[in-house]
């Protein structure tokens, strides 16, 4: 088979769901010399495409997470390949996302970030249960230009309008938006917290974002 | 704001309350009109921050929880109400058995306002499947028990009974001798009899209230078989990634889950002398799993369940989490006014249309409106919901997740006391 017709057929077979062969086919291209750094741009070439269908309500959450797993497999097999210095594709505008205090789910938190890494975005996710001090300091640190908020319970409503108020107190809402999302938030939880904005999903999210900034 | 309190003055006895509550509710399950519009005070620490009780005191103090349900109870009037002491009062039983699949207020590193919170683990692995579909008894003595629990860990040591028999019976015994399973032993007696003075010092209350005119809402709990595969045994990474690589395993799965969860439930249900079976749903809604899996792994196994519940006369409260409005012309598909659904954020108005001569809808009431709307607010958003779903009866006012932790105490006040004025 010509490097072409495997790559088509890896991009096909992953986006496909199509995980022994598609590991297989990619660890038989990486065998052959193909050039890791290039597999792992169809790789991500395929999730655009599992995005997509996410996005157009053929795939789902269970979707999502084999993709992941895909890539996750033949990330471990390329990236010992990898020249080291050679670098990868330089990424785009950081999103932070958590999700708040008090809170422990992190699904839909998860997704998001999935969803938004996948559309470009280099996201710094700081996990659940996350204090207000640790979002001051991850800001202060990665200086995102959208910050994500999760909280699936209703406690979170006011972990998040605590969490947004310190940002605020602390001068580093400016040039800044914040988003919210999970659970029971709606518009009136929107005003409640003073966010930006909120979504009902992880394609409002990346809407959210590709509106406030493009990747 | 201090509640009315109509019903305490309407001149009817407690016993013709409980009667009347009782066949309000019901109505609406047979999806008939009853008097008035239908309530049940579905909460969990609402109801003792309504008394100024941390969390934490709530799921510690037996006392002060019992009297903090009264007062709700009272206060409100609900049609029905979903005992405080089984979905709070466990925290002294849980730090005996040094539980691990939870955290909860004052617990690992959460505050005492916090709620306690179910952790997303694999507590069975892939390769154990078979162990399980071999011999689920087995399977959940030596391997999960000991895993929800660090005081359950001797568990592992305990005989596998089905190849022990005659002569090898007496000989079996000896681990009974051993220091860890002694302990062991030890723990279950101090746990079981810490768990049996909560359930009378609810049951107390549970039989105060009833004295008084009210009735439950839930008698017992049960789960969905690919809830219970993904929650409790596989995880929810696990059971996701199963559809495709063990999707035959994960279906036989579902079908023990199937003969197998409705025991407990029965069992409890009866012991409380109800009717009531709560079935909380955390997989199948939009956006998680696609149409087809939902038919293929969610719905299925779940619809025999409540069947075989509904067929021995058990009425399934089912609460569809997120948004299911996607499934509802599949989930009609349940015998007629046998059942309630219970509605998080599915289009209620939709859910009427196309399962209003099947199934009693209950739910509507936006949490955020009880948190931080007005009384104000909550009296139209019941009156709009009286009109809208309430409309020919089938009908029981409830928020999509019960009454929220954080809702304005006179919000919960203005809703409970509006549907009163709702008559049909």
């Amino acid at each position: 088979m010509q490097p072409e017709e495997q790559k088509q057929l890896l991009i096909q077979q992953i986006a496909d769901m199509m995980e022994d062969e598609a590991v297989a086919l990619a660890k038989q291209m990486l065998a052959e010399g193909y050039p890791p750094l290039e597999l792992l741009g169809h790789c991500r070439e395929a999730m655009e495409i599992v995005g997509k269908r996410y996005e157009t309500g053929e795939y789902f959450l269970p979707e999502l997470m084999l993709a992941g797993e895909m890539l996750g497999s033949i990330g471990e097999i390329a990236k010992p390949l990898i020249d080291q210095g050679a670098g990868t594709k330089a990424k785009g505008a950081t999103v932070l996302i958590g999700t708040v205090h008090g809170d422990l789910h992190d699904i839909g938190k998860n997704i998001v970030s999935f969803m938004l890494d996948i559309n470009g975005y280099n996201v710094i996710d700081i996990g659940i249960d996350v204090p207000v001090e640790e979002f001051i300091r991850n800001i202060r640190e990665h200086k995102p230009v959208v910050v994500g908020l999760s909280g699936f319970l209703t406690l979170a409503f006011d972990s998040m309008k605590e969490t947004i108020q310190r940002i605020e107190a602390e001068g580093l809402r400016q040039g800044m938006k914040i988003m919210i999302g999970g659970g029971q938030v709606d518009e009136t939880i929107l005003k409640h917290t003073g966010a930006d904005a909120y979504g009902m999903n992880a394609m409002d999210a990346v809407n959210l974002c590709k509106n406030w900034i493009p990747a | 704001m201090q509640p009315k309190r109509a019903d305490a003055n309407s001149g009817r006895t407690p016993a013709q309350l409980l009667a009347d509550r009782e066949q309000r509710l019901l109505a609406a399950v047979q999806l008939e009109r009853p008097d008035r519009l239908p309530t049940a005070l579905f909460a969990h620490f609402w109801i003792s921050r309504y008394s100024g009780l941390t969390n934490r005191q709530a799921m510690y103090d037996y006392g002060r929880l019992g009297a903090a349900v009264v007062k709700a109870v009272s206060d409100l009037e609900p049609d029905a109400y979903v005992p405080g002491h089984n979905v709070m009062a466990f925290g002294p039983t849980l730090d005996l058995i040094d539980y691990r699949q939870l955290e909860w207020p004052g617990h690992g590193g959460l505050g005492d306002n916090v709620p306690y919170q179910y952790l997303d683990r694999e507590y069975m692995t892939v390769a154990e499947y078979d162990e399980y579909l071999r011999d689920p008894t087995g399977f959940m003595l030596h391997r999960y028990l000991p895993r929800a629990a660090n005081a359950f860990k001797p568990m592992a040591m305990l005989p596998n009974y089905p190849s022990v028999l005659h002569t090898r019976i007496p000989q079996s015994l000896a681990v009974y001798a051993n220091p860890e399973v002694r302990q062991l032993l030890q723990t279950l007696i101090t746990a079981g009899e810490e768990m049996q003075r909560m359930q009378e010092s609810g049951a107390k209350i549970v039989a105060e209230l009833k004295a008084a005119g009210f009735p439950l809402a839930l008698h017992a709990t049960c789960g969905a078989p690919f809830d219970v595969a993904s929650d409790y045994l596989r995880g929810s990474k696990g059971a996701m990634l199963d559809m495709f690589r063990n999707k035959d395993k994960l279906l036989r799965l579902l079908e023990r889950l199937v003969e197998l969860l409705p025991a407990n439930a029965i069992a409890t249900a009866d012991r409380n002398q109800g009717k009531f079976i709560f079935f909380p749903l955390h997989w199948g809604l939009d956006g998680f799993m696609s149409p087809q899996q939902f038919e293929t792994f969610f719905w299925p196994p779940l619809r025999r369940v409540l069947v075989g519940l509904i067929d021995l006369g058990y009425i399934p409260v089912v609460f569809w989490e997120g948004d299911c409005t996607s499934r509802l012309e599949v989930i009609a598909d349940i015998p007629p006014g046998k059942a309630i659904y219970m509605f998080e954020r599915s289009d209620l108005k939709k859910a009427k249309k196309i399962l209003g001569n099947r199934v009693c809808i209950r739910g509507g009431m936006p949490v955020s409106t009880l948190i931080t709307g007005t009384a104000e607010q909550t009296r139209d958003t019941v009156k709009r919901l009286f009109d809208e779903i309430g409309d020919g009866g089938g009908y029981i006012l409830d928020s999509g997740v019960g009454i929220p932790d954080e809702a304005k105490h006179e919000n919960v006040v203005a809703m409970f006391e509006t549907a009163k004025e709702c008559r049909y």
